[in-house]
């Protein structure tokens, strides 16, 4: 179960968490949005750990999901 | 006054080769006096077999080149007998900074581990590591052994045949012929004697180049390797700055890809660059200026009948991490024993496959490794640049971030998991010691651990008993006998034992380990031995 990326719901607030990420980038350049947008990824990956979990959600994102 | 690398070490002098008949025979040939061809050189005739060593040049590296050594091929020179002068004479370094634009985000302290006889790097100009290796022939030769180095002696043609091969070598006299039983290539990484026989030597060009310069200056900057992403003095590009022995200190500077390599290697465009990182009132001297393009490649097997490639002819490497010169003494180190035991008609011909194997393998680590260095360092995309320096804004403030940070890993020796050399692990130890490895030092009262491994089979018991010598198919083994409290720092025990109670080891020539269980059992340490020499 701990090895496996969660793809249900689990935020609580979704609407509040997902004002808060378009905040966090009110104002800013595209550039400087991406340089964010990367910082965050960086961040959030420290948190998993997990590399196995990290590898799922790489491939969630690419919309390549490996069964 | 000449610079060591200006004055010819082994000038070329006639040999009665020249003149004979029909070509000579020699047993073993090397090709190439580079740091790789003369550890062959001298690790051969130490071991009494007759080597002669051929060079189209009759100097030490022009200019430094490598400057990083790391511990196992100290330890491997070490056993070579020219280990001490190049500690002696290198720069030990611990400490690194990192910079990203105009702010120093980290630094970091190497901290290596206590209880080994060689330090984690020394910073060593590549012409003062060829000089001692050179010395080192000499004194072979006052002491006898059959070893010889002929200077601009050119390969130019080879031939192979099933049981010898034969080459051509021009010299300033003209040209003449030569047979060996064995040829060692050791000829760079242009290798002309990969050339010669058609091999393919494929792999990644980094589309960028790198200002290499040596400067000789007073200065005051501690002896530290400085790191520097996209600064001031050199905008969207990096730069490094070492130190190394008699006041010089190694400049990287990324220069892109799109340059005139000889107008910028010219001094009057070198220098006000050099003037923009150092500052202007930092008096220096040019001493050795290039520009490389970095390559990833390697040949697709090493081994070619009676042809054996080591050093950079078999792989290159970007230098980030060090890793030419270091992989390629542990080529050789993985090569002589299992030639001198197929030479000696001690194991067979097929031995020297498991070279290919086992330096495939670390050649591919290497090339791993210095690619993904190269790749931080230079990224080749808008979004791999926009990662790279999240990474680096990150590490400023937070520490999670710092290990992503990669600019060169350093080189650690690899080990050869899966390799047909090894037996099963049978004990329940720690894994740095596991088969393949390379024996981690230790300390032994006055002395260490890996001088009393070298060069022949050993059968190491920690607490355990076995007999003091066993003889498998014409392989003699030694036992070295030891106790946990032989180390009173316990380091030993911690890196060869782990939880277990006793251990026995058998350690190959090359100070890897080929086989290990909590105590000796006779029948499976006979297999282990056959397997080990290519007999199983
Ligand atoms: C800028 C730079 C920095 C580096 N930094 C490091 C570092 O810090 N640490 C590290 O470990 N490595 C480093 N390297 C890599 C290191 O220099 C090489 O890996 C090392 O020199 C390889 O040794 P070699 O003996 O295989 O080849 P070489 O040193 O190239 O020697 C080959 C020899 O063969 C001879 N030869 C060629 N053709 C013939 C022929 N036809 N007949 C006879 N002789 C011939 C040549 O004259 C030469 O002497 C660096 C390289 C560069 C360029």
């Amino acid at each position: 179960m701990s090895d496996q990326l969660t793809l249900s719901p689990n935020i609580d607030g979704a609407d509040d968490f997902y004002a808060e990420l378009l905040a966090v980038h009110e104002g800013l350049s595209k550039e400087d949005s991406d340089a964010l947008n990367a910082r965050l990824i960086l961040v959030l990956a420290n948190q998993i750990g997990n590399r196995a979990i990290l590898t799922q959600a790489l491939a969630a994102a690419a919309l390549k999901p490996e069964v | 006054m000449n610079k060591i690398f200006e004055v010819p070490m082994y000038p070329y002098e006639r040999h009665a080769d020249q003149d004979a008949p029909s070509p000579v025979r020699h047993r073993v040939i090397v090709v190439g006096a580079g740091p790789i061809g003369l550890g062959a050189a001298i690790d051969l005739a130490q071991q009494g077999i007759e080597v002669v060593v051929l060079d189209d040049n009759d100097k030490v590296s022009f200019g430094s080149r490598a400057i990083c050594f790391a511990k196992r091929p100290l330890e491997i020179l070490d056993r070579l007998g020219c280990g001490q002068p190049m500690v002696d004479k290198g720069v030990q370094w611990n400490v690194g900074k990192v910079f990203f634009d105009d702010r120093e985000v980290y630094n970091f302290d190497l901290l290596p581990e206590d209880g080994h006889k060689r330090p984690a790097f020394i910073n060593l100009q590549q012409y003062y590591f060829e000089e001692y290796m050179v010395n080192r022939v000499f004194e072979l030769q006052a002491q006898g052994a059959p070893i010889e180095i002929r200077g601009r002696n050119k390969v130019s043609a080879v031939g192979t045949h099933p049981d010898h091969v034969t080459i051509e070598v021009d010299t300033p006299e003209g040209s003449y012929n030569l047979e060996a039983d064995w040829i060692i290539a050791c000829d760079g990484a242009g290798s002309p004697m990969r050339s010669m026989l058609g091999k393919d030597f494929v792999g990644r060009v980094f589309e960028d180049n790198f200002l290499i310069a040596d400067v000789i200056m007073e200065a005051d900057f501690p002896t530290e390797r400085w790191f520097w992403f996209d600064p001031p003095f050199n905008k969207g590009q990096s730069a490094l700055l070492h130190k190394q022995p008699d006041g010089v200190w190694r400049i990287d500077l990324q220069l892109g890809w799109d340059i005139d390599k000889e107008r910028e290697k010219r001094p009057e465009n070198v220098i006000p660059r050099l003037k923009a990182m150092l500052g202007d009132d930092v008096e220096f001297e040019l001493e050795w200026v290039s520009i490389y393009t970095f390559q990833c490649r390697r040949m697709e097997q090493f081994r070619h009948g009676r042809v054996l490639f080591a050093g950079d002819a078999a792989h290159q490497v970007s230098p980030f991490g060090a890793r030419g010169a270091n992989s390629g003494l542990q080529d050789t180190d993985n090569l002589c024993w299992k030639l001198k035991l197929v030479m000696e008609g001690k194991a067979p011909e097929s031995l020297l496959d498991s070279y290919d194997v086992e330096r495939i393998h670390g050649a591919d680590e290497n090339i791993l490794n210095s690619s993904r260095s190269t790749d931080f360092i230079t990224p080749k995309s808008e979004i791999s640049r926009t990662l790279r320096d999240a990474v680096l804004d990150l590490s400023e403030h937070y520490e999670f971030a710092r290990p992503l940070v990669n600019s060169g890993r350093l080189s650690v020796p690899c080990t050869y998991d899966g390799s047909p050399l090894n037996s099963a692990d049978a004990l329940n130890g720690p894994a740095r010691s596991r088969p393949g490895s390379a024996c981690p030092d230790a300390p032994l009262g006055d002395g260490f651990l890996l001088p009393k491994l070298a060069d022949k089979f050993t059968l190491l018991t920690i607490d355990a008993d076995a007999p003091d010598v066993l003889e498998e198919s014409g392989i003699t083994v030694e036992r070295l006998a030891l106790s946990v409290t032989d180390d009173k720092t316990l380091a030993l025990k911690e890196r060869y034992l782990g939880d277990a109670p006793s251990g026995v080891y058998l350690i190959r020539p090359d100070q890897h380990v080929a086989a290990r269980r909590p105590n000796f059992d006779e029948n499976q340490f006979r297999a282990a031995v056959r397997r080990a020499t290519g007999q199983e």
